[in-house]
């Protein structure tokens, strides 16, 4: 199985760690993985500040470089749903996008629902809150939302439940927006930092050790506030726990 | 209108932290109890679907459907008027007054005379106007507009409220009692009732197939402000209407349960025609409504019945509070209708969104609220009304972005002085990022750097 691994800009420069989890947790399970050096960003800033037509060259260099391969993978909710649910204003009716569409795939997706994980020989002997991303949770249905009613499920929660020894905490709001939102975080910084904090508080609360997400840009707002506010807190991206949990077990 | 933008309203509200956590959870305990009340009913996603459709369809053949309206409410003896804007609406309030010699009116809450600013009107005219709805009456004794649709003085403590009516209604000064209060309210309320020539009320469904209107309220206000005067007007918004009276089955369950958490509001009062010996005028308001209509990226919103829903659940709303928004309707809904009437006083609104959705998972009427504000952030582009502090970094970014070279060199610059520079020169004024938050670290190699390495270790290995 031949896997592409976009790596979404941010985490290319700022979370290479997160990139190499990625990396390995797939190859350990027989993908043929590559990474295309010409990616850079999907466009998604440009287009969640209404300015489609900076994101549109993106969107059009993003089908080129990714139409050849069987599968699209990334460590990111909110980069794959600017794919999947986005693009169509940029590339409806071009060759090759329904494809796109739908061989992208968020890691814990594509673990779940491709590769049909359904056990981890992995350890990880820790209190784990997990963050629900918006993106991923709403955009890309790897979650029921809690506003719906239906049968609970989570595909992030499905993987780490399988780890030895882990304990996930459960916060009071189960899946309230940590307040990152892009180009929010700078635009509203006084809300975005207060529901920030809001969002720890409830983590810590239920006692979690570790702070996790399938969203690297919520745990970079998240961190940012925890180390300034010295918070008892891990925090990681869940392809490290996952790959972590697996190296040492 | 000049509005303040969001973001500078809201970090005054957020910057009192205590208030701004109390209005965080008054309003995070409505939308638990709306929580408990959706999972009470499994058909909740198809009620929530019914309801869609009705209301889509009703849109699309919005014209018919008012026609309808109109004849058989004349038929069943009420007057219906036309109002294309606010100064409209008022002006036919002011003129049925004025015949009706009316000096003083009662008003059970109505958001449309909120958004058409009616009681100032009436007030500069020499009439006395009273909102009967408990909150209303609180905000309008302080001089405030409501911070919520549905309840409207959400972000008044009830020792502001002791306060307020010591100053206004003569009641025991440090007296917080609920009840006490409520009670003082009620017989202040009751002489104005008494002495009201005319009662206006809103409309939360009007039935095309009857004629009849629905008013939905929990303190049975707007009941009693219609039956002592002689004349009723019922001030409606043009996308108030149900094709059929079999469609208050699904809305009358939805709003309720998502508006406050109850099963259905305490009262809910149908008016089909006037009552003997009185009059009962309606109107119907456009003020923008068939713009929307027109639309098709934001035609959507006319499917709203003004629960309030969105507005608990969305997390910058209940920190910022109502009146950050500058509008009458606030929240993610407000954030849609608002630069719909003028883009330009309410540019900043569909930014004050982290896109999280929540609002439209919680919507019972399935407006796609999160992506109509997204499309609203293009619109505001497209008419060059987004800042040059926008727009300049969003189209150096999608160059760089274009050669993965200059990605490349950029970012490696990026993370040497991230590593490098003194906190001084990161942390100033001009970062909001570093004003409560800390930097990434910065690695020393980036994932491109590490995946060669990686690849050239496999070869090696081979
Ligand atoms: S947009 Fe939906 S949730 Fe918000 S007030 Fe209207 S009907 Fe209620």
């Amino acid at each position: 199985m031949q896997v592409a691994l976009f790596i979404p800009c941010y985490i290319d420069q700022l979370y290479p760690r997160v990139g190499m989890a990625t990396l390995e947790i797939l190859e350990r399970r027989g993908c043929d993985v590559v990474f295309p050096a010409a990616q850079t960003c999907c466009g998604q800033p440009m287009s969640n500040t209404g300015c489609n037509s900076d994101a549109r060259p993106l969107a059009e260099r993003f089908l080129e470089i990714f139409a050849p391969y069987q599968y699209v993978v990334a460590p990111s909710g909110s980069c794959v749903a600017m794919v999947r649910k986005h693009y169509d204003e940029f590339l409806s009716g071009r060759p090759g996008f329904e494809e796109l569409k739908a061989k992208t795939f968020e890691l814990c997706e594509f673990l779940v629902d491709v590769l049909k994980v359904e056990s981890w020989d992995g350890v990880y002997p820790h209190k784990v809150g997990l963050h629900s991303s918006c993106h991923g949770l709403r955009e890309l249905g790897m979650g029921k939302p809690s506003e719906l009613v239906g049968v609970d499920f989570s595909k992030p929660g499905h993987l780490l439940a399988m780890l030895d020894k882990i304990e996930l905490v459960k916060p009071q709001r189960p899946d309230e927006c940590c307040g990152f939102g892009g180009t929010f975080a700078v635009n509203e910084e006084a809300v975005s930092c207060m529901m920030g904090k809001d969002r720890l508080q409830d983590h810590l609360s239920a006692g979690a050790e570790v702070l996790t997400a399938a969203d690297m840009s919520c745990l970079m707002h998240l961190q940012g506030l925890s180390a300034r506010g010295k918070m008892p807190l891990q925090i990681k991206h869940i392809a490290e726990i996952l790959n972590e949990s697996e190296a040492k077990s | 209108m000049k509005t303040a933008e969001h973001p500078e309203q809201a970090s005054k509200f957020v910057a009192n932290d205590q208030r701004a956590h109390w209005h965080d959870q008054a309003l995070w305990f409505v939308r638990e109890k709306r929580d408990r009340m959706a999972v009470s009913l499994p058909e909740w996603e198809q009620l929530r679907s019914a309801a869609s459709q009705i209301k889509l369809h009703t849109v699309s053949r919005l014209a018919d459907y008012l026609e309808q309206f109109e004849q058989n409410a004349t038929k069943l003896g009420a007057v219906v008027h036309w109002a294309r804007d606010s100064e409209e609406h008022n002006q036919i309030v002011l003129s049925l007054l004025q015949k009706a010699g009316a000096k003083q009116v009662v008003k059970s809450k109505s958001m449309l005379t909120e958004e058409c600013h009616l009681n100032p009107f009436l007030e500069a005219q020499g009439i006395e106007v009273v909102d009967t709805d408990l909150g209303e009456r609180i905000v309008q004794l302080r001089k405030e507009t409501p911070s919520h649709i549905v309840l409207p003085a959400i972000h008044i403590k009830k020792e502001e409220v002791s306060e307020t009516f010591h100053e206004h209604l003569q009641t025991e000064a440090g007296n917080n009692d609920p009840n006490y209060l409520t009670e003082a309210a009620r017989n202040h309320l009751r002489e104005k009732f008494l002495a009201a020539d005319v009662g206006i009320t809103g409309v939360n469904f009007a039935i095309a197939e009857t004629g009849g209107l629905v008013v939905c309220t929990n303190e049975g206000n707007a009941d009693l402000g219609v039956s002592l005067p002689k004349m009723h007007i019922a001030c409606m918004g043009i996308e108030k209407l149900v094709p059929h009276a079999a469609d208050l089955s699904v809305f009358l369950r939805l709003l309720a349960r998502s508006a406050t958490g109850q099963p259905i509001t305490t009262y809910s009062s149908h008016f089909h025609g006037p009552s003997p010996g009185s009059e009962l005028h309606i109107i119907l308001v456009d003020n923008g409504r068939s713009n929307l209509m027109g639309s098709e990226q934001f035609r959507n919103s006319l499917k709203c019945i003004r629960c309030g829903a969105c507005m608990n659940t969305c997390p910058v709303y209940r920190r910022s509070g109502g009146h950050s928004y500058g509008t009458t309707v606030p929240g993610p809904i407000g954030s849609i209708l608002a630069p719909s009437r003028d883009s330009k006083a309410h540019k900043s609104l569909p930014f004050a969104c982290t896109l999280c959705g929540s609002c439209t998972d919680v919507c019972p009427v399935k407006i796609d609220l999160h992506h109509e504000l997204l499309e609203w952030r293009g619109e505001i582009h497209r008419r060059g009304q987004l800042p040059m502090s926008k727009t300049v970094p969003m189209k150096l970014t999608s160059w760089m972005m274009r050669s993965p070279w200059l990605f490349r060199w950029v970012g490696a610059i990026g993370k040497f002085c991230l590593r490098h520079l003194p906190r001084w020169a990161i942390y100033h004024g001009l970062n909001p990022w570093g004003k409560q938050r800390e930097m990434p670290e910065s690695p020393q190699q980036s994932f491109r750097q590490l995946y060669q390495i990686h690849e050239s270790k496999k070869a090696s290995d081979e």
